[in-house]
C-alpha cells in the first residue's frame, strides 16, 4: 500500500494492545516477548553516567522493575489524561502518581518519573511508540497511522489528549473510536447481523455501556452512558481494604503506611478476585512483618455480596442508555461483553437480569477474548478509514457523543445547543451579541454535561469574540457555529454578520496542552519514518539487546541466581553468549531473535525476583527506602498496586 | 482548534469547474464532494417541506448519504474535501436528528415558516411559557401542592401511599392529556400539508400552541416521574 498501513490501537488503563487487518481478519500484533498485551507501565532507566536523557522502557520490562525503584515507573495513566489538577489531586489519594511540585492551576500536571516530569500525554505517547514499534518489526517497515480507542465517556479534554499522544509518539491519528463501538465492530465483522445490541464493557478503570442498531453493515449508536471512575480497581480496593482492615484489628499491625507491603497485599487481592471468576473460595495466606500470619477464605458468595454495591452502579447507566435509546430490555437482540471484569460470574447475572436474556434463551456474547475484542475491533475501523478493502468497504460506523454540549448563559445556567447521544458530527449555531454600546469582545464559556448548572459541569473552553465593530448595544450579531467531530472533538468557528467582518477568536482549552506545546514534545527525531528504517531496527535491536545484557548480568548477582536449577542457568548462560555474539553481527532479526531467547530462558529468573522483592517487602526489610522513595505516604487510603495482571 | 470559514456557495465546482445552478452535497457532474450547501433540512434529503413524512424511507435515505459522506470515507483525502466531509455530515445528522422527531420536526418546520415558538416566542402574542394551560390550572395547582407534600415527606423519610397513589393516577392522566396533543398535532400536520394558505395559517396557530401545551404538560409529568422516583 503506497500510503503505508494503519494499525488500530486499545491504549487502555492496564494493557494496551495493537492489531491489524490480516486479509478478511483482525489479529493482534504480539511484542518483543511474544505477548498480546503490553501492560501500560513505564519506567525510565537510571540516569546514564555520562549524561543525557535515561531511556524509557514500557511493558513487561517497565513492571519489572516496579517493586525495585517504584519512583522510576508509571502506571494507569490514563486515569491523568485530559484532566486538571483538582481531578489529578483526586486520584492521587487511590494511586501513587508523584506529581511534580512546580504544578500551577490551570497548567497540565505533570508527573515526576525519576529526575524528569512528564505530561500524561507524554507518558501515553511512550505506551504508543511502544505499539507502533512492535508493529512496525512485524511488518519490517514503518507504521505513521492509527486508530485509537477511547472510553466512550471520555470528554472532549481527554479526547484530545488521547490524540495529542497520538502525535508525539510520531502518528497520526486518523480516528478516535469508543472502546464499546469498537468492539461491536469486531463483533459484527462475521455476522451480517441486524438488530439491536449492548454492549457491555466494564474495564480496569472505567465502565460503558453503548445500545447500537445494526442495519446493513451500518453500526449507528443509538446511546451510550457510563462511568469514567469504575472497574476492576475499585473491587481490587475493596478487598484490599477489607484485608488492611482486618489486619490491623487481628493483628495490630497497620500496613497502610507501608506502600510496598499494600501493593503486595493488592497483588494478593488481584490474585483472590481472578480465582473466584472460576472457584468456588480463594484464599490470602500472607506472612506479616511480625511473623504472624494473616489467614482468610472467601468464599464465592462472600465475594459476590461484598461487590454487589460496585456491580450495581452499572444498572443505573444501562437503564439510561435503553430509555436514550428508546428499547426496551425485550428489544436487545445481542448482549457483548468487554473488558476483563466481565469475567466476574456476578458480572454475567446482572447483564442477564438487566437485559432479560435467559428469560429469553439467550446469553451474552463472550467468544472473543474481552481483553483483545477492542483492539480487533480498532483494526477494523483502521481498515475501514484505510479504504479499497473488500472486507469492510460496507461496513460504517455513526457514533454519537456521550455529553451535551452548553453554554453558560446569564446566572450560570447552562443553555444546552447539542444534546448527549446526537449522532456525530454534530454542529449548533448560536448567535450572540453585545449587552453595552461600543463593546468589542464577547467572552464565552463552553462546558459540557447533564446539569443544570455551569459550575457543575465539565469546563471545556473560554473564549472571546475579538475584534467586533463599535455598535450599539445589542446590534452586532455574532455567529458561532459549535462542530463536534467523527472524534467527539469541539471546533469553533465565528463571523459577525452585520459587518460582515469576520471575528476574531482564540479558544483556551480549560484542560489541555497547546498546539505549540504539543510540538515541543514530540517524542525524539530519530523517530521519524524517513529515517533510514533497517538501521534504525538495528540500533534498537541492539539497545534492546544491551540493556537486557545488562539486567542479567545484574541478576546473576541476585540471591535469586542461586535457586535455579543447573539447567535453567546453563541455559541463560549460553543464550547470553550467543546474544552477545549477535550484537556485533548486523542482522537486526537474528538479534531480536536471540533477544526474545534470552528473556524467554530468564523468565522464571525475573519472577523469583519478583517474588523475594515482594516477600521481603512484605517482611518490612526493604520497607525504610520504600517508604523514602514515596513522597505520598500521607495518602489516607489504601494505595492499590496497578491493575496489571500478575503472572 | 480554530479557524473562520468562508461558506460562500462555489459557483462551480472545485474539482472540474462545471457550473452549478444551486449548492448540492455532490458535484452533479463529477460526483465529488461539495462544501456544505445552504441548504434547509428537507433539502439535504431532497424532501418537499411535509410534516407527515416516511421515517423509514428517511432512514434508508440518511444511511445512503452516510456511506458517501462521513468522514470515514475521507480519511486519506485532500484537506478541503477533509473539511466539507464534516460539515456536510453534520448538516446531514442535524437534518436527519430533527426530521426523524416528530416534535422536533413540526417545531423545525414551523420555524422555517417564520414562526416563534417555545421560548423564542417574543411576538405580540406572546404566552409565558411556564403558565398554565387555562383549562388545567384548578389540578396543576392541587398537582404542585401535591408534590410539595410528597417532597417533604420524602425528604423526612416517611412515606405516604395515598399521597403516592393519587400522584400516579395523576401522573397517568397527564401523560393521556399528551398522547392527546400528539394526535391533535397530528391532525394538523394534515391540513399544513396541503399547502393551502388559510389552512395552514391555522394549523400552524393551533400547532404553535399545542406545542406550548405539550412542553408544559412534559415538564409536569418530569416533576412527577421525578418525585416518584421511578
Amino acid at each position: 500500500m503506497a500510503e503505508g498501513r494503519v494499525v488500530g490501537i486499545d491504549l487502555g488503563t492496564t494493557n494496551s494492545l495493537v492489531a491489524y487487518m490480516q486479509g478478511e481478519k483482525p489479529v493482534v500484533i504480539p511484542g518483543v516477548d511474544g505477548s498480546n498485551l503490553v501492560p501500560s507501565v513505564v519506567a525510565l532507566d537510571p540516569m546514564p553516567a555520562q549524561g543525557g536523557r535515561p531511556t524509557v522502557t514500557v511493558g513487561n520490562s517497565a513492571r519489572r522493575v516496579l517493586i525495585e525503584t517504584p519512583e522510576r515507573v508509571i502506571y494507569s495513566v490514563k486515569r491523568l489524561m485530559g484532566r486538571g489538577l483538582t481531578e489529578v489531586k483526586n486520584e492521587l489519594k487511590l494511586f501513587p502518581f508523584r506529581l511534580a511540585d512546580d504544578v500551577e492551576e490551570g497548567e497540565v500536571p505533570r508527573v515526576q518519573l525519576g529526575e524528569l516530569r512528564f505530561t500524561p500525554p507524554e507518558i501515553s505517547a511512550y505506551i504508543l511508540r511502544q505499539l507502533k514499534r512492535n508493529a512496525e518489526r512485524y511488518f519490517g517497515e514503518p507504521v505513521t497511522a492509527a486508530v485509537i480507542t477511547v472510553p466512550a465517556y471520555f470528554n472532549d479534554a481527554q479526547r484530545q489528549a488521547t490524540k495529542d499522544a497520538g502525535r508525539m509518539a510520531g502518528l497520526d491519528v486518523l480516528r478516535l473510536v469508543n472502546e464499546p463501538t469498537a468492539a461491536a465492530l469486531a463483533y459484527g465483522l462475521d455476522r451480517a447481523k441486524e438488530g439491536t445490541i449492548a454492549v457491555y464493557d466494564l474495564g480496569g478503570g472505567t465502565f460503558d455501556i453503548s445500545i447500537l442498531k445494526l442495519r446493513d453493515g451500518i453500526f449507528e449508536v443509538q446511546s451510550t452512558n457510563g462511568d469514567t471512575h469504575l472497574g476492576g480497581d475499585d473491587i481490587d480496593n475493596l478487598l484490599l481494604a477489607i484485608a488492611l482492615d482486618e489486619i490491623h484489628s487481628e493483628h495490630g499491625v497497620d500496613l497502610r503506611s507501608q506502600p510496598d507491603a499494600v501493593q503486595a497485599l493488592r497483588k494478593a487481592a488481584i490474585d483472590a478476585k481472578i480465582q473466584l471468576s472460576t472457584a468456588d473460595s480463594a484464599r490470602f495466606d500472607i506472612e506479616l512483618p511480625n511473623g504472624d500470619r494473616y489467614q482468610r477464605e472467601i468464599p464465592r458468595e462472600v465475594f459476590e455480596s461484598l461487590i454487589e454495591g460496585i456491580l450495581d452502579r452499572t444498572a443505573g447507566p444501562c437503564k439510561q442508555a435503553m430509555a436514550d435509546a428508546g428499547v426496551k430490555p425485550e428489544d436487545v437482540d445481542e448482549v457483548v461483553l468487554v473488558g476483563g471484569s466481565t469475567r466476574i460470574p456476578a458480572v454475567h447475572k446482572l447483564v442477564d437480569e438487566l437485559f432479560h436474556l435467559a428469560a429469553r434463551g439467550k446469553k451474552p456474547h463472550t467468544e472473543l477474548n474481552p481483553d483483545e475484542v477492542v483492539a480487533l475491533g480498532a483494526a477494523v475501523q483502521a481498515d475501514i478509514l484505510a479504504g479499497a478493502s473488500k472486507a469492510t468497504e460496507e461496513l460504517l460506523l455513526l457514533d454519537v457523543t456521550p455529553l451535551s454540549l452548553g453554554i453558560e448563559a446569564l446566572g450560570g445556567v447552562v443553555a444546552k445547543i447539542i444534546q448527549r447521544n446526537s449522532t456525530i458530527p454534530a454542529s449548533a449555531t448560536e448567535h450572540f451579541t453585545t449587552g453595552v454600546d461600543g463593546q468589542t469582545n464577547v467572552a464565552i464559556h463552553v462546558v459540557q454535561g447533564e446539569r443544570e448548572l455551569a459550575e457543575d459541569c465539565r469546563s471545556l473552553a473560554r473564549f472571546d469574540l475579538k475584534g467586533i465593530p463599535p455598535m450599539t448595544a445589542g446590534l452586532p450579531r455574532i455567529e458561532v457555529k459549535f462542530l463536534i467531530d467523527a472524534d467527539g472533538i469541539l471546533r469553533v468557528t465565528a463571523r459577525e454578520q452585520r459587518s460582515g467582518k469576520e471575528a476574531q477568536i482564540e479558544v483556551k482549552p480549560t484542560y489541555g496542552l497547546t498546539d505549540e506545546q504539543v510540538e515541543t514534545m514530540i517524542l525524539d527525531s530519530f523517530d521519524h519514518a524517513e529515517e533510514d528504517f533497517a538501521r534504525r531496527l538495528l540500533i534498537e535491536a541492539r539497545n534492546e539487546a544491551e540493556s537486557l545484557l545488562t539486567k542479567v548480568e545484574q541478576a546473576k548477582a541476585n540471591p535469586a541466581w542461586a535457586h535455579l536449577t543447573g539447567e535453567e542457568q546453563a541455559a541463560i548462560t549460553s543464550a547470553q553468549d550467543k546474544l552477545a555474539s549477535a550484537k556485533l553481527g548486523t542482522d537486526a532479526k537474528e538479534l531480536r531473535e536471540t533477544t526474545a531467547w534470552l528473556d524467554r530462558a530468564t523468565q522464571r529468573l525475573a519472577e523469583l525476583m519478583m517474588d523475594a522483592a515482594v516477600t521481603s517487602a512484605i517482611r518490612g526489610k526493604t520497607m525504610q527506602d520504600a517508604g523514602e522513595d514515596l513522597d505520598d505516604s500521607s495518602i489516607s487510603a489504601p494505595h492499590p498496586f496497578a491493575p496489571t495482571e500478575f503472572r | 482548534m480554530l479557524k473562520v470559514v468562508n461558506s460562500a456557495i462555489p459557483v462551480a465546482c472545485w474539482s472540474c469547474s462545471v457550473k452549478q445552478d444551486e449548492a448540492k452535497l455532490f458535484c452533479p457532474s463529477c460526483s465529488k464532494i461539495q462544501p456544505p450547501p445552504g441548504a434547509d433540512y428537507y433539502a439535504v434529503f431532497g424532501l418537499e417541506p411535509k410534516l407527515n413524512l416516511d421515517v423509514a424511507e428517511l432512514e434508508t435515505e440518511f444511511h445512503r448519504l452516510s456511506r458517501k459522506l462521513h468522514p470515514d470515507r475521507f480519511a486519506r483525502a485532500s484537506e478541503h474535501e477533509k473539511d466539507w466531509s464534516l460539515a456536510d455530515t453534520a448538516l446531514l445528522n442535524d437534518a436527519y436528528r430533527a426530521l426523524k422527531d416528530p416534535i422536533k420536526r413540526t417545531e423545525y418546520l414551523l420555524q422555517l415558516s417564520g414562526a416563534q415558538i417555545g421560548e423564542q416566542n417574543s411576538g405580540k402574542d406572546r404566552r409565558d411559557p411556564s403558565r398554565a394551560p387555562a383549562d388545567l390550572l384548578e389540578e396543576v395547582f392541587d398537582l404542585n401542592m401535591q408534590l410539595e407534600e410528597m417532597r417533604m415527606a420524602r425528604a423526612s423519610g416517611e412515606s405516604d401511599p395515598n399521597l403516592e397513589k393519587s400522584l400516579s393516577e395523576a401522573k397517568a392522566k397527564f401523560e393521556g392529556l399528551l398522547n392527546e396533543v400528539d394526535t391533535d398535532l397530528r391532525t394538523q400536520w394534515t391540513a399544513w400539508d396541503s399547502g393551502e394558505e388559510s389552512a395552514q395559517a391555522a394549523a400552524q396557530k393551533s400547532m404553535i400552541a399545542l406545542l406550548d401545551r405539550r412542553r408544559y404538560l412534559r415538564n409536569l409529568v418530569r416533576d412527577v416521574t421525578e418525585v416518584l422516583g421511578d
